[in-house]
């Protein structure tokens, strides 16, 4: 790997103080699962790195029925795997997160970093795009909001400006009857990235879906909402009919390649097949709450 | 030259000071500057696990970490199983079930099972063999390796005999 210099901020102000400072030779280190791969390969070559998992904005995990999630980004998967509250409130952010990697990449790695990492087959990313997740990004010039879904504008490219920092993700509190699920479809059970992932958060009044949001993830350039998708459940029941005719609607935006994990047919089968597993999970849990 | 950044680590229960350049792995570092080879380098891209260390209680692998991020830290490495003379039950079992042949990916396996019975001291197979789904072995297959984990933690336990009788 080549020279760089290391930081650790004890401060979101110091980091943003150390990031203009570095200009177009900084970069944020989360866990590094991603970054330090892609430095030692060339693909990268941040020159200055500044630590997030030192600056404790970043590491904030806290669920209140009033202000919903707060998800620093620097917070580790493990921690939100083994979190009681996100069990329960978010299990599909729960199992986006626990599909990641090994034991030891989920002790290091971030929702924050996988969305920064800009991967369209990222898993956590469809399932905070399910959540009606918001980014809360600094810079010196103050905070502005982006949601989830709107970050990522290329492969391995983000809305980031050098000097700005992804702090943290604030999800909702989920109204009654409201569950999430994600799914990824891989050829072996554990320890590989997404061919085709897919979040889906519902919110149910009796039978009827007063609420829906889709996210498609390694089916285009970058993770997708699937507004029309998710409109096309609103007032009606969530029965076979009403998924079966999402699943064909976020069908109809993925626009995948064929690469070495699957070909650009087999994956549009797939956003049918799991869009419509994903719903009747998260439907299920909905009525059991 | 890279300016060389001073770190104070607690390195197996001991202090331990030392200079790296920011951009060196802690598995450089523990191999190459502190001479602790038991960490083992495989793919250098968190694939293997033959390097994991145990950093303040977590499983990781020390190829995707930086030295310079042990600052203040605890680590574990395979260097501080054996106490006394005495290898640990894990080790012990390793031995007794044949779980390796080569023994390169063995000191990540040994760290890695022990970061889930220190949290977990009576895992089921299932429990062991996801925990263990980031450490590769191409020798000896991941049976023998599970079974003498299981049995360590029996003995670990308090049972005598652990659950496969050996």
């Amino acid at each position: 790997m080549h020279a760089i210099t290391y930081e650790a901020p004890k401060s979101l102000e110091h980091a943003l103080r150390l990031l203009a400072a570095a200009g177009e030779k900084g970069r944020v280190l989360a866990g590094g699962t991603d970054l330090l791969i892609q430095m030692r390969a060339g693909v990268r070559t941040p020159e200055r790195l500044i630590d997030a998992k030192t600056i404790p904005e970043l590491q904030v995990l806290s669920f209140s029925p009033h202000e919903g999630l707060r998800l620093g980004a620097a917070v580790p998967c493990y921690r939100i795997v083994e979190d009681p509250v996100l069990c329960q409130h978010y299990p599909g952010l729960v199992e986006a997160a626990g599909l990641i990697g090994s034991v030891q990449i989920k002790n290091r790695c971030t929702v924050g970093g996988n969305l920064c990492n800009g991967s369209p087959a990222a898993d956590t990313t469809p399932a905070l795009i399910a959540l009606g997740a918001v980014c809360y990004v600094a810079s010196p010039r103050g905070t502005r909001t982006v949601a989830v879904e709107d970050f990522v504008v290329s492969p391995g490219r983000t809305v980031l400006q050098p000097d700005e920092v992804l702090v943290e993700f604030r999800i909702p509190a989920p109204p009654p009857h409201t569950a999430d699920c994600y799914q990824r479809f891989i050829p072996r059970n554990e320890m590989d990235i997404a061919v085709v992932g897919v979040g889906a958060a519902v919110t149910l009044d009796g039978e009827v879906c007063t609420a829906a949001r889709i996210g498609l993830g390694a089916v285009a350039p970058t993770p997708l909402f699937a507004r029309e998708a998710s409109a096309s459940l609103v007032g009606k029941p969530l029965d076979d009919e009403a998924i079966a005719t999402a699943a064909e609607l976020a069908q109809k935006i993925a626009r995948p390649i064929t690469d070495m994990r699957g070909t650009a047919e087999y994956r549009l089968h797939l956003v049918g097949v799991l869009t419509r597993r994903v719903l009747k999970v998260a439907a299920e849990r909905a009525r059991a709450r | 030259m890279a300016n060389k950044v001073y770190v104070e680590t607690t390195l197996n229960g001991e202090t331990v000071e030392f200079l790296c350049e920011p951009r060196q792995s802690l598995l450089e570092v523990l191999r190459d500057v502190l001479g602790f080879t038991g960490a083992k380098e495989g793919c250098l891209t968190g694939d293997c696990g033959a390097c994991s260390v145990i950093i303040d209680g977590r499983v990781v692998c020390s190829c995707l970490v930086l030295g310079v991020e042990a600052q203040g830290k605890t680590i574990e490495t395979v260097e501080g199983m054996a106490r006394d003379g005495q290898l640990h039950p894990l080790q012990q079992k390793f031995l007794e079930h044949a779980a390796l042949q080569c023994g390169i990916c063995t000191p990540g396996f040994l760290v890695a099972a022990k970061a889930l019975l220190d949290r977990n001291p009576n895992p089921t197979e299932h429990e062991v063999r996801y925990a263990l789904a980031g450490n590769l072995c191409r020798c000896t297959g991941y049976d023998k390796i599970v079974r003498a984990v299981l049995d360590a933690a029996a003995v670990m336990r308090g049972g005598t005999h652990g659950v496969t009788g050996a």
